[in-house]
């Protein structure tokens, strides 16, 4: 069967940050945001149209400064956090700050987006995220499932706790710990564990990755040596409460399992350059996408170590003789494969994720401003779906 | 002389020119064949030939000669002088012939006279011999009847003669047998069993036909009783045994014609040869011993050989032949024994072999192992149903196997061993001179030492399979050993374990630690190449060559064996190429991370860390160098090189930096790097290298400068920090073309570099180029 042919959107400027609207589960809706450091900067919010297969955008305008990462908050479809590079003089602090987007924009009430998309609206900034003590923020985690009141920072080599109050218009520090060790040590990136309550976050510094635990704030667990050279980016299985990839400098995305950290449990080397993003399908934890400044983005199917490793359970009770063969067709021992390679971008690609509405869908953000729109093989996911 | 034989005498025209009478032609016809007949001429013959031709009358020779046609002929054709030639001519023949049959009668006369004397003579003799030959008749029939007479007068002596003598072999029969039990108790007392025995059995059946007499019977009964004692003592001298096979045979021997039951002795012979033997057996347990004093394996061998074995043989020769009479149940309780004894032979030797294993030399044990599988072929071939023969093979065989693993391992260890000591040799004089020590130097070393190894592993595999060693012409020598033993498990497996080692440095976690110096990588990548082109193929033709390989079970072709050593090959040197980019990749990251981009004063000179790359990526060159071929770079290379720079420093940059220096077009750039990047080809940075120096060095340089472009782009540049990078790429680009393949690849990326350079800076103001190359060339 024909797969739809993936949907290209072009930014103005470089971007690097890329989120879908977690809150959203109707509208498949992405957020862009751009680095420029000579104009000012925007976010894109994406809409696509799965049925017309066709894109719609409007432009907030963002002008603090260039961002660097954005994120959204599960609870309200109107507050996103970026951060941000802040100039002053000879000196760059990268800042956080939580916002929300102009109610006309949020969704339902788009009447007119050809119109919106010419007149740039700007954010409404709700609260800083303060970080001047601690150094510049590498990225906001946003509680996966709670109300959207709590958040991680993570600030040089702090990981910063807070309480969003008053209607998220006040960031109140709740607790924070700290990363001691000799040289410089900086978190790269981290996430935000949907399991256990919520109560556990993982983070990356160099080639460390680590386990924490927020209500204490100590450290879980350590895999040290996750990769040999610097680890960009990590993802919990949605489904598995112990699985946690990564992906680094190396080349290489790793599985492990948090409880037995001494070896990953399985090791792709698919990319020919740095992997800077890694992500777990929403509902089929098998289906990981994975990006890379090779210019390349990763489908990779595996099964292996899935919540899912036998395909679906067909539990029916008026199971058809067509079903049943298929059925003894799936005892055969899964294959972890990769299920395609988009080369649709030319630059690197920073950014991939998976929209939060269709999970049979996803995007990718490449440096020169490329966003590229794909689905899932449609034999695939009836594959996975029957 | 046909013309002499031919004209009878009367009838020679010149005696009588007018035949004489009308019956002299018959008579001469007539005597003519008689002579005829006597030269082997037939009448018909003489008389046929002319039929041919019509007959000459004239001829004086001829059958046909007609005197008066002749006469008439010479007559009529001659003239008178001619007549008068050929008379006289016939007057000297018809002489001539005279005078020859003169001569012949004579002499014959003279032989008949002497036949007839001859003939007197012997008339007279035998007359005189038929008198002689008639008195001899007389005398012989005198003879004759005295003959007969005498044998009448004796033939009644004779009768009474020949009586008498059965009655005196009845009598000594009866006398021996009345002297028997003294005799047999003096023969038992004086140790004379054997006399005993025959004694024994010569009366045994006279004996038992007449017992009903009670004389006899009282003899048969002291008789019994005295070879009971006399099997009693037997038995007892048997069972002390200790006077060794033969004797114990003998006893044996003995036993059974005294009727003891055979069942009984064979196991008690069995129990005591198994006595004997397990005494054997136990020396050589204790020369095993728990502290061995060690005697060579050979000595062990040929101990076990002569005297359990030696043994073992002679128990079963005797038993064979004192038992022949057992059958099948007799031949099975022999195998069983031989089975068991031979069981617990056979676990000795294998533990004394265990403690070979370790051992280096070959050619010993391989003597041993003959030497013990020689040995066993003996009793095998008496105790085909033991499966001695068999279980020697078996043992031997498996000792083949240890051996072989034995070998295995040593390869490898050997194969460590290089690796150690290239390690050493890359690390000593690292410390002391500049340049890396002679690689190929190294690498030869490393090859000549494992192809040494290996060579002396065949040599020794091969005593195995020597015409000479008893066991080499087993199926399992001839076929497997050869095959499945030493070419797929001794040379595949160790060439599959080198490839193996040698992988294991690729996927070892020394990628941050760098474990491995990137050095080894690097010989080791050509070693294995080396085996791909040329080693393995060699090795594999010698190793077939040595042990003909006559088994027909699948080996690994060579192909397949040197598609395992290029890819090995091949990803040791992508390998190298990710550790040397790596290392190069942290200097310049680092050199671009720690820096203030925002406030760095202007640039005089290049950065320190880039006059440090490119020395590095000059010493990988020159190492590179030592071990790989030069390899291929595009065409455009070379001179235009000077040509493409200048393109590339003044006209290009300017064109791609212009629009984005004018505020209002800020979609220009994106737009124009765009169409830039639709004509380059994407670069796999990380992607599989070939083999020569200009691919090792395209992919390292690929690597660095896609880092130091990552990294670029993570910055905020300052006016002076973009030109301080303007500078450092120029740089550079100065100095790295001349590395790789595709010196637009090196284009591409610092263009990029710089490109991201702008864009990460608020104030972008490049510098003059001709400033730029100012700065380069005096750096």
């Amino acid at each position: 069967m024909e797969d739809d042919a993936p949907v290209i959107y072009g930014l103005e400027f470089q971007a690097r940050a890329l989120s879908p609207q977690t809150a959203e589960t109707d509208a498949i809706r992405f957020l862009v945001g751009t680095q420029s450091l000579k104009y000012d900067n925007q976010i894109h919010i994406i809409d696509f149209d799965d049925e017309n297969n066709i894109i719609n955008k409007n432009v907030l305008l963002h002008q603090v400064g260039e961002i660097w990462h954005i994120s959204t908050s599960p609870a309200d479809k109107g507050v996103l956090a970026t951060c941000y590079n802040k100039t002053s003089d000879s000196k760059i602090l990268t800042c956080a700050a939580v916002w929300r987007m102009p109610k006309e924009l949020e969704p339902g009430s788009h009447d007119s987006p050809d119109d919106s998309s010419s007149t740039a609206h700007t954010l409404e900034l709700l609260c800083h995220l303060d970080n001047t003590a601690h150094g510049n923020t590498a990225c906001v985690l946003w509680e996966p499932t709670g109300d959207g009141k709590k958040v991680i920072s993570l600030a040089d080599n702090h990981i910063l706790l807070w309480d969003l109050q008053e209607s998220s218009t006040q960031a109140v520090l709740a607790s924070s710990a700290s990363l001691e060790g000799k040289g410089q040590l900086k978190f790269t990136s981290g996430r935000w564990s949907p399991h256990h309550n919520c109560t556990q976050v993982a983070t990356a510094n160099d080639t460390t990755v680590r386990g924490w635990d927020t209500r204490s704030m100590s450290q879980i667990y350590c895999i040290e040596n996750a990769h040999g050279q610097l680890v960009r980016d990590l993802d919990f299985n949605p489904n598995k409460q112990y699985y946690l990839a990564s992906c680094g400098d190396d080349c290489k995305v790793k599985f492990w399992d948090t409880r037995n950290v001494t070896e990953p449990v399985k090791t792709l080397e698919e990319h020919s350059h740095w992997v800077w993003n890694v992500r777990y399908n929403h509902s089929h934890d098998q289906l990981v996408l994975t990006g890379s400044s090779d210019s390349r983005v990763i489908l990779s199917n595996m099964v292996s170590i899935s919540s899912e490793p036998f395909g679906h359970l067909v539990d029916d009770d008026d199971l058809s003789d067509q079903e049943e063969h298929r059925s003894e067709k799936s005892q055969e021992p899964p294959q972890d494969s990769v299920i395609a390679t988009y080369e649709e971008h030319e630059d690197s690609v920073y950014a991939v994720d998976w929209s939060s509405a269709d999970p049979w869908l996803f995007a990718s953000l490449s440096y020169d401003g490329r966003l590229v729109i794909n689905r899932v093989p449609r034999a695939l996911k009836y594959h996975i779906l029957l | 002389m046909a013309a002499a034989a031919a004209p009878p005498p009367g009838s020679s025209p010149g005696d009588a020119p007018e035949g004489p009478d009308a019956e002299a032609p018959e008579r001469r016809r007539k005597a003519h064949g008689m002579l005829k007949l006597y030269y082997g001429l037939s009448e018909g013959e003489a008389a046929g030939r002319p039929a041919g031709d019509p007959p000459d009358p004239t001829d004086l020779n001829g059958a046909h000669f007609d005197p008066e046609v002749y006469l008439d002929k010479l007559r009529r054709e001659c003239p008178l002088a001619q007549l008068m030639d050929s008379e006289t001519d016939m007057v000297r023949q018809i002489r001539a012939l005279d005078s020859d049959m003169q001569t012949l009668v004579y002499e014959n006369y003279n032989k008949f006279i002497s036949a007839t004397d001859t003939i007197r003579k012997m008339k007279n003799d035998f007359r005189k011999m038929e008198d002689e030959m008639d008195r001899l008749a007389t005398n012989m029939a005198v003879i004759t009847d005295f003959s007969a007479r005498i044998s009448a007068t004796l033939q009644d002596r004779h009768e009474r003669i020949t009586k008498l003598a059965g009655v005196h072999a009845l009598l000594r029969k009866l006398q021996f047998l009345f002297e028997l039990p003294s005799r047999l108790t003096k023969c038992v007392e004086l140790g004379a069993f054997g006399q005993a025995v025959r004694y024994q059995g010569r009366a045994r059946a006279v004996l038992q036909q007449y017992q009903h007499l009670p004389s006899f019977r009282a003899i048969q009964d002291d008789c019994q009783l005295i070879s009971a004692r006399l099997a009693q003592q037997l038995r007892q001298r048997f069972r002390e045994g200790g006077s060794g096979a033969p004797e114990q045979a003998e006893c044996v021997e003995l036993l059974l014609a005294l009727g003891e039951p055979a069942d009984e002795l064979c196991e008690e012979f069995l129990a005591h040869a198994r006595g004997r033997l397990e005494e054997e057996l136990r020396g050589l347990e204790a020369e095993l011993g728990p502290s061995p004093p060690a005697p060579d394996v050979l000595e062990f061998t040929d101990r076990g050989g002569s005297g359990f074995v030696g043994g073992l043989c002679q128990v079963a020769a005797a038993y064979r032949e004192l038992f022949a009479a057992q059958g099948a149940a007799g031949a099975e309780k022999l195998a069983a024994f031989a089975r068991e004894l031979g069981g617990r032979y056979f676990a000795l030797v294998e533990r004394r072999l265990a403690q070979e294993q370790g051992g280096g030399d070959n050619s010993l044990l391989v003597r041993a192992l003959d030497r013990f599988h020689r040995r066993l072929r003996a009793p095998g071939a008496l105790l085909a149903a033991a499966g001695l023969a068999e279980a020697a093979t078996e043992i031997v065989e498996r000792v083949a196997r240890e051996r072989l693993d034995h070998h295995l391992q040593g390869l490898h260890a050997a194969f460590l061993g290089c690796l150690t000591d290239v390690r050493q040799a890359l690390a000593a004089p690292r410390l002391a001179g500049k340049e890396g020590p002679g690689l190929a130097e190294l690498l030869a070393a490393v090859a000549s030492s494992i192809l040494s190894h290996i060579k002396a592993s065949l040599a020794s595999a091969h005593l195995f399979t020597a015409k000479e060693v008893s066991f080499s012409n087993k199926p399992y020598f001839r076929g497997e050993f050869c095959s499945q033993g030493v070419r797929e498990g001794l040379i595949v497996g160790f060439i599959r374990s080198m490839c193996q080692t040698a992988q294991s440095f690729c996927d070892s976690p020394g990628e941050k630690g760098a474990a491995t110096p990137p050095a080894l990588l690097l010989l080791l990548s050509r070693l294995c190449l080396d085996y791909e082109t040329a080693t393995i193929s060699y090795v594999l033709t010698l190793t077939d060559e040595q042990f003909l390989v006559q088994d027909q079970s699948p080996v690994t072709p060579v192909s397949t064996l040197c598609a395992e050593a290029r890819e090995t090959a091949r990803r040791l040197l992508t390998h190298y190429v990710k550790v040397q980019g790596l290392v190069i990749s942290q200097m310049l990251r680092k050199s671009v991370e720690t820096r203030d981009w925002l406030s760095t004063l202007e640039p005089r000179n290049v950065r320190a860390v880039m006059k440090r790359v490119v020395e590095d990526t000059t010493a990988i060159d020159v190492q590179v160098g030592l071990l790989y071929e030069e390899g291929v770079r595009k065409a455009q290379s070379s001179d235009s090189s000077k040509r493409t720079f200048s393109v590339y420093s003044s006209s290009r940059q300017q064109g791609r930096y212009a629009p984005s220096y004018t505020p209002s077009a800020p979609m220009d750039t994106n737009l124009l790097s765009n169409i830039q990047k639709l004509f380059s080809e994407r670069i796999d940075v990380f992607s599989p290298v070939e083999f020569n120096k200009v691919s090792v060095l395209t992919g390292i340089i690929k690597i660095s400068l896609k880092t130091l472009l990552e990294c670029v782009r993570l910055r905020t540049f300052g006016r002076f920090g973009l030109q301080q990078v303007q500078v450092d790429c120029h740089f550079l680009q100065l100095y790295l073309w001349r590395f790789v393949a595709d010196e637009e690849l090196v284009h591409l990326l610092l263009d990029e570099v710089v490109a991201s350079a702008a864009l990460r800076c608020p104030d972008p103001v490049p510098m003059e180029p001709s400033v730029v190359e100012v700065i380069c060339e005096r750096g």
